[in-house]
């Protein structure tokens, strides 16, 4: 379990947060820029010191202003990889990796050896380059090696793709993924792309203006409002964890058992069983009084709306819970009240299978 | 030096040997490049204009070995510390750039003279004398070249990103450890620039080393010494453009030197 209950005050700004994270869990640190996401991660890591509060990892405590308890960011055994990867530009990559190594002070057995860190990140044709030689994806998986390589019991991961372009970003996401897999290492993921949320977190602090505002699973997050004012109407959407139930190879695409129906997939590479996630975003959601006839969506689920609240001066969100499987769908106000929508009414949930190309993920079991 | 007769012999032995069966050896010897700058040097500069030159190399080697960790020292000080009478340090630092020399050369010999509060401790506690030798005009070079070491090594310690020892110390490295293992290396530049420079400048330091130290052939005498010696003797207007053409020389060689090496040391770091 990671505890943390701290305040920090800088300047004008004030960090108030609050919340508590089972552990091993890959942890999404959500919200807009400028909201405290990394300063409350250098308070975790102890480069920064609380004014108060208080920051407990399983067993240890880490801070505690109260007790006067205040372990410096050395002897925390915390990873850090920092947006700028922040090489050494004296040592070459095999030096840079080492240097964690040989400072750590993991009794017993270690988390991860060398070798499997080169060849788990891919850094064998890298080792003897310097840090100016490396493309920005390079340098984040560097980075990410000599932080493990450190033997840390929690790994702090500040925004390590945003100083990249979208395609780089593809050069590090995998290895993130390879390591949540491989490794039981509790982890903070700050964030301000959902996507990458979606992707890599089992659990989603949100904050907002130094505060947390809300904090659950991916697919309870999903569904508050308090995400809808982060993201913008555009990008909401509610996350489900399916079971893969058949595989289409030739076409690339997976069925999901979700609540009462069945969700077609565009997903190559994964196995009958395995766990997938996929947003469905509220804003490619139809939804149809009557079960349609002659459409081109694949996917129909039978449902009952549970809520409805008013969005923008012209939309409706619409919660439609599909067998114990809640959806969001988006609306304007118009149909709404032509197809006289209200909570209690049944409906038909359609989504194109093609909307969410990009949006679903498979997940470690 | 005089060869003992008893030699004399064997000497003409090996000699008519080499006659005998020649050897490029002494050819070589001729056309080796050491030897025939240093047969050029010999010709040009006088044995004592010589002392001085050699003189002046080992006073503003000792001054630079002084004052290098110390300077190190105080530009981290001046940089990173939050110390609460940095302003007054930082002057006091600069003071030998905005004060004469000889003014400087006169505190030390209050201070660091034989009845002065450091220097009758010295020499009464472990007999040693600082005014008036060798060490001394080391010590003065060294007060004088202070500021513009510390200045090179100021600029370098504030161009180390803090982001890099912060990620040292994430990486389970404590202060010393850090110090040494990132901000040392990464500052490294400025120092070996502030030392060149140092050592250039020392090289020249006139003013507190006569107060200081005075003007003794062998012990003190050097190059700028020298020089003002020349021009105040009758007939000594040849040596004393000598001297002046050397230090030009030795000047220009230890400003070079510095650019070349903070070049190589910044090239290695990749920036």
């Amino acid at each position: 379990m990671l505890r943390v209950s701290i305040s920090k005050k800088r300047g004008e700004f004030v960090l108030q947060a609050d919340f508590a994270v089972p552990t091993p869990a890959v942890v999404a640190l959500f919200g807009p820029s400028g909201c405290g996401k990394t300063t409350l991660v250098n308070l975790i890591s102890g480069l920064l010191a609380p004014d108060e509060g208080r920051i407990q990892l399983d067993d240890t405590v880490l801070t505690d202003t109260n007790e006067g308890i205040c372990v410096p960011a050395e002897r925390r055994r915390i990873g850090y990889v920092f947006q700028d990867a922040r090489l050494f530009p004296h040592f070459n990559v095999r030096g840079n990796l080492r240097y964690g190594l040989r400072r750590s002070s993991a009794g017993g057995s270690p988390l991860i050896g060398f070798e499997e860190v080169v060849s788990l990140l891919g850094l064998p044709e890298l080792l003897d380059r310097r840090p100016h030689q490396l493309s920005g994806g390079e340098r984040q998986r560097v980075g990410l090696g000599r932080a493990l390589l450190s033997q840390p019991r929690l790994l702090l991961l500040d925004e390590p793709l945003a100083s990249l372009d979208i395609a780089r970003r593809e050069e590090v996401l995998p290895y993130l993924e390879a390591l949540r897999e491989r490794l039981a290492l509790p982890m903070v993921y700050v964030s301000h792309q959902f996507e990458e949320v979606l992707r890599l977190a089992t659990h989603v602090v949100l904050m907002d203006a130094g505060r947390v505002v809300a904090q659950g699973t991916p697919e309870e997050v999903s569904l508050l409002p308090q995400l809808r004012a982060i993201v913008g109407p555009d990008s909401v959407g509610s996350v489900l964890d399916g079971v893969v139930t058949a595989v289409h190879p030739p076409v690339g695409m997976a069925d999901l058992q979700l609540g009462t129906g069945c969700l077609h997939v565009s997903l190559q590479n994964v196995a009958v069983g395995s766990k997938v996630r996929v947003q469905l975003l509220a804003r490619d959601i139809i939804l149809a009084t009557q079960k349609p006839q002659g459409l081109s969506v694949r996917n129909e689920f039978r449902g009952v709306i549970a809520d409805i609240t008013p969005d923008d001066p012209d939309t409706v969100l619409v919660k439609v819970d599909i067998g114990g499987v809640t959806v969001l769908a988006r609306i304007t106000q118009q149909a709404s009240q032509a197809l006289a929508f209200r909570p209690g009414s049944p409906v038909w949930v359609l989504v194109k299978a093609v909307s969410m190309r990009g949006r679903a993920f498979p997940l470690p079991r | 030096m005089p060869v003992p007769s008893r030699c004399w012999p064997a000497t003409a032995r090996s000699c008519e040997s080499t006659w005998r069966a020649p050897q490029p050896k002494p050819v070589m010897a001729q056309l080796n490049p050491i030897t025939t700058l240093t047969t050029a040097v010999h010709t040009l500069l006088s044995s004592a204009e010589l002392d001085a030159l050699g003189l002046s190399l080992d006073v503003a080697a000792r001054s630079v070995l002084f004052s290098l960790p110390l300077a190190v020292l105080v530009a981290w000080t001046l940089t990173r510390a939050r110390l609460p009478g940095r302003p007054v340090l930082d002057a006091f630092v600069h003071l030998p750039l905005v004060l004469p020399p000889v003014a400087v050369g006169y505190v030390l010999l209050v201070v660091f003279g034989i009845n002065g509060p450091i220097g009758s401790w010295l020499h009464g506690r472990w007999g040693i004398q600082v005014a008036f030798t060798t060490g001394g005009a080391a010590l003065a070079t060294a007060v004088m070249t202070f500021p513009l070491m510390v200045r090179a090594i100021r600029i370098a310690l504030e161009n180390v990103d803090p982001g890099l020892e912060a990620a040292a110390r994430t990486l389970g490295a404590g202060p010393l450890d850090r110090f040494c293992s990132i901000t040392l290396p990464l500052m490294l530049p400025g120092i070996l620039a502030g030392a060149v420079t140092a050592f250039a400048a020392g090289l020249g330091e006139f003013g507190a080393v006569i107060t200081f130290a005075s003007n003794i052939p062998g012990v003190t005498r050097t190059l700028p010494l020298a020089l003002y010696t020349a021009i105040q003797s009758p007939g000594g207007d040849a040596a004393a453009l000598r001297l002046a053409i050397l230090s030009l020389i030795l000047g220009l060689v230890g400003l070079l030197g510095a650019e070349v090496l903070a070049r190589r040391v910044r090239r290695f770091l990749g920036r």
